[in-house]
C-alpha cells in the first residue's frame, strides 16, 4: 500500500497546478466562508441625515422633555455615516456603501408634539433602501424596523418618565414650574390630610358628609393612581424577555467560523483527492492490472482514503496554524484537533471513494464531487428555526447521511474548550466511514469491466 | 494453460460459446476474428479479470501476465517510476535490478526519466508489455498489442514479443483482427466469430481450410479468402 501511496504523491507532485488548486482553492473558499460568517458587521452602516433642529424638544402637556438624543442612540446601534443632504444619502445607498439611509425630517418633533393637539399629524421618518437583492432587502427591513422600534421605545420611556413625574405631583404634591413661574401643588395626599384634620372640627351634618365624600375620593384616587405609575412604565415594554438557554454548547462565533472554514478545507481536499485519484486508476486502465493480485480492492480503497486523510490533515493543520495568527486557538487541544481531522477526513475520504467509484473519468468525478459536497456543506450550516420544521427535518436527515456535518461538529468541539465532547460526532463519523467504505467497495465491482 | 467450454453471456447475448484452448510453453497463439468476435472477452477471462459463466480454466496462479489493449500504466510518472512501482508491487527482491532489466529489454534505458505521457504510442506499449512481464509470467496475454503503432514500431514490437517466446519459453497469446499479422507472427491461430471458435491450427492449416471451404476465393489474397471463409461458416 505504501508504494501506491508514494505513487499518488508522485503524481500529485508532478501536477503542480492541480496540487496548488487542490490546496489553494479549498483554503481560499474556507477563508471566504470564515470571513463571511465572522465578519458580518455587528453595526450595519447606515447613512444618517438629521434635519431636526437641535433645539427642538418633544412636549408633554405644557412642558418640554429634556433632549432625548435619538440621533446618538441610533448611532450607538449602527455605524452612522453622516450625510448632508437627501441626494447624498441616496447616492450612498445606490453605491452600496451603506445598507440604507435614515432621514429624520425637520418637522419630526413638531409632528410628534401635534399628537397631543386637536389636529394631530403622523410623525414620519424616511428610509431609503436598495432592494436589488431580495435577501439584502429583507435584512435592511429587519434592521430598520428594529432601529425604529428602539427609537420609539426611547421616546416612550422618556414620556412615561415625565408622565410619572406629573402623576407623583398630583399624588404627593410639590413644586411645578410653568412659563418661568414656580407653583406649589398641594397633591392628593396633602389634601386628604388637611381634610382629615378639619373633619373633627365640623358638626355632624351635610357639610361633614361632603367632607367625608371628598376624603374618600382622595383616598381612592391615591390608591388607584398609585398603580398608574408602574403601569405607565410597563406600557413602554409590556413584555419582558426571560431568556433560558437550553443548549449551552453554542461556540463563540469566531471558533465556529474557523471550524466551518477548516471543515470546508478538509472536505474539499479529501473528497476531491480521493475521488479523483480513484477515478485516475480507471482512466489509466491500471485498476484491472492492480487488482489481478497485486493489491486487493479493499487495500486500494484504504490507500486512497489514507492519501486523502494525510493531505487533508496537512492542509487543515496549516490552515489552522495560519488562522491562529489572527484568532487565538487552544493548541493544548491539538490532540482533539487531530482526532477530529483524521476521523472527519476518513469519513469524507470514504464518501469521496464512493463517488470516485461511481464515475469513469477524473473530470466527471471532480464535477460530481463538487456537486455533492458544496450543497451538502451549505445545507449543514442551516440553523434550526430558520426554515419550516418539515424542511429542516429533511435537511437534518440529508446532512446526517454525509460526513460534512458530523465532521464540523467534531471540529467545533475540538476547537472550543467550552464545547461539548466530540465523542458523539466521532461515533457518527465511524458509522459513516463503515457505510461509505462498503458502498465504495461495492461500487468498485463496476471498475473491473474492461 | 488449458481452458475448456468457456461461455460468457452479457444479458441475452452470448459473447463466448463453449470455446476451448490449450497452449504449450513457448507457443505464439494468435486469436483472430472480426470486431465483436469475443477476442477481448476470451483474453480477459484467461487473465482472470472476468469470470466465465460456464467452463473451466487451468492456469498457474499469478503466472499469467496480462497486457491490455489500452496501456495500463501511469502517464504522469516516468518510465522508470512505472517499472519500479510495478516491480515493488510484484514484490521483487531487487526491484531496481528488475527495472534495469526491463529498461534493457524495452530499449528505453536512455528515456528512463521521461514522463510516459510524452512517449509515442509504440513506446508506451513497450512499457505496457514490460510491466506485464514484471510478473515473470509463464503465459503472456496481449490484447491487440499493435493497434495504433506505425509499421516500424510494429516490427520492433513483434521482434520483442517473438524473442520472449523463443528465448524465454514464454507462451504468448495475442489477439488481433489483422489477419496478415496473425499469419506472420502467430505459430498457431484461433479463429473466433460471434463467440464461436471456428478454427484452431497453424497458418498453413488455415490456408488449407480456406481453400477447401471457399475455393472461389482461394486465388485471391489471404485476407479476402479469410473473409470468404467466415462467410461460408455463416458469419
Amino acid at each position: 500500500m505504501r508504494w501506491l501511496l508514494l505513487k499518488d504523491l508522485q503524481i500529485l507532485r508532478r501536477s503542480p497546478l492541480q496540487a496548488f488548486l487542490l490546496v489553494a482553492w479549498p483554503v481560499l473558499l474556507a477563508v471566504l466562508v470564515g470571513l463571511a460568517i465572522s465578519g458580518s458587521p455587528s453595526k450595519p452602516r447606515i447613512a444618517f441625515l438629521n434635519d431636526v433642529p437641535s433645539d427642538a424638544r418633544v412636549s408633554v402637556g405644557t412642558s418640554q422633555l429634556p433632549k432625548i438624543g435619538v440621533s446618538d442612540r441610533i448611532c450607538e446601534r449602527v455605524e452612522c455615516v453622516h450625510v448632508k443632504s437627501r441626494a447624498e444619502a441616496v447616492d450612498e445607498v445606490r453605491s452600496g456603501d451603506v445598507l440604507a439611509a435614515l432621514i429624520l425630517p425637520a418637522d419630526l418633533v413638531d409632528r410628534i408634539n401635534s399628537l397631543s393637539t386637536p389636529s394631530p399629524t403622523t410623525p414620519k421618518v424616511e428610509v431609503i433602501v436598495n432592494e436589488e437583492d431580495p435577501v439584502k432587502a429583507r435584512l435592511v427591513n429587519d434592521r430598520i424596523d428594529s432601529l425604529l422600534t428602539q427609537a420609539n421605545l426611547v421616546i416612550a420611556r422618556r414620556i412615561a418618565t415625565e408622565g410619572g413625574k406629573f402623576l407623583n405631583l398630583v399624588l404627593d404634591g410639590g413644586q411645578f414650574t410653568v412659563i418661568g413661574q414656580t407653583i406649589q401643588i398641594l397633591g392628593l395626599r396633602n389634601s386628604a390630610r388637611i381634610l382629615q384634620a378639619l373633619r373633627p372640627a365640623l358638626p355632624p351634618g351635610p357639610l361633614r358628609d361632603s367632607i367625608d365624600q371628598v376624603i374618600q375620593f382622595t383616598t381612592l384616587a391615591r390608591a388607584n393612581l398609585g398603580t398608574a405609575g408602574p403601569l405607565l412604565t410597563r406600557l413602554t415594554q409590556p413584555i419582558a424577555v426571560d431568556k433560558q438557554v437550553v443548549n449551552a454548547s453554542t461556540p463563540p462565533l469566531e471558533v465556529f467560523a474557523i471550524a466551518v472554514a477548516a471543515t470546508f478545507t478538509l472536505a474539499f481536499v479529501t473528497v476531491l483527492l480521493v475521488a479523483g485519484s480513484l477515478a485516475l486508476e480507471r482512466e489509466e486502465n491500471a485498476f484491472p492490472r492492480l487488482t489481478r493480485g497485486l493489491v486487493s480492492r479493499s487495500a486500494l480503497l484504504t490507500e486512497k482514503v489514507a492519501l486523502g486523510v494525510a493531505v487533508g490533515l496537512v492542509v487543515t493543520v496549516l490552515m489552522l496554524a495560519g488562522l491562529s495568527l489572527f484568532v487565538p486557538l487552544h493548541w493544548s487541544r491539538f490532540g482533539l484537533w487531530l482526532a477530529a481531522i483524521v476521523a472527519g477526513g476518513a469519513a469524507l475520504g470514504a464518501a469521496g471513494a464512493a463517488l470516485g467509484a461511481a464515475a469513469r473519468e477524473v473530470r466527471a468525478v471532480s464535477l460530481l464531487a463538487f456537486m455533492v459536497t458544496l450543497p451538502i456543506a451549505f445545507l449543514s450550516l442551516i440553523p434550526s428555526g430558520t426554515v419550516g420544521p418539515g424542511l429542516y427535518d429533511a435537511v437534518k436527515v440529508l446532512t446526517a447521511l454525509f460526513p460534512f456535518k458530523p465532521a464540523l461538529q467534531a471540529m467545533t468541539g475540538a476547537l472550543d474548550p467550552g464545547g461539548p465532547s466530540i465523542a458523539a460526532a466521532l461515533g457518527h463519523l465511524a458509522i459513516l466511514i463503515a457505510a461509505y467504505g462498503l458502498l465504495a467497495r461495492f461500487a468498485l465491482r463496476r471498475f473491473a469491466s474492461v | 494453460m488449458e481452458a475448456t467450454g468457456l461461455v460468457k453471456r452479457y444479458g441475452e447475448r452470448e459473447a463466448l460459446r463453449g470455446v476451448d484452448l490449450r497452449t504449450e510453453a513457448g507457443e505464439l497463439v494468435a486469436i483472430i476474428g472480426p470486431n465483436g468476435a469475443g477476442k477481448t472477452t476470451l483474453l480477459s477471462i484467461l487473465a482472470g479479470i472476468s469470470k466465465p459463466d460456464e467452463g473451466e480454466i487451468h492456469a498457474p496462479q499469478g503466472e499469467v501476465g496480462w497486457v491490455p489493449q489500452q496501456a495500463a500504466l501511469y502517464r504522469r510518472l516516468t518510465v522508470e517510476e512505472n517499472l519500479m512501482l510495478f516491480a515493488r508491487l510484484e514484490k521483487h527482491d531487487d526491484p531496481r535490478a528488475s527495472t534495469e532489466q526491463m529498461l534493457e529489454l524495452t530499449g528505453l534505458r536512455e528515456r528512463r526519466g521521461e514522463i510516459v505521457a510524452r512517449l509515442s504510442g509504440g513506446n508506451q506499449q513497450r512499457i505496457n508489455i514490460a510491466i506485464g512481464l514484471l510478473s515473470r509470467p509463464l503465459v503472456l496475454l496481449l490484447d491487440e498489442p499493435s493497434v495504433g503503432l506505425d509499421p516500424r514500431q510494429r516490427a520492433r514490437l513483434w521482434e520483442f514479443v517473438s524473442a520472449l517466446a523463443s528465448d524465454n519459453g514464454t507462451t504468448v497469446i495475442f489477439s488481433t483482427h489483422d489477419i496478415q499479422e496473425a499469419e506472420r507472427y502467430g505459430g498457431r491461430l484461433l479463429v473466433l466469430a460471434d463467440g464461436e471458435a471456428l478454427f484452431d491450427g497453424s497458418p498453413d492449416e488455415l490456408r488449407e481450410a480456406v481453400r477447401r471451404e471457399a475455393p472461389e476465393a482461394a486465388d485471391q489474397d489471404f485476407e479476402t479468402a479469410f473473409v470468404a471463409f467466415l462467410h461460408h461458416r455463416g458469419h
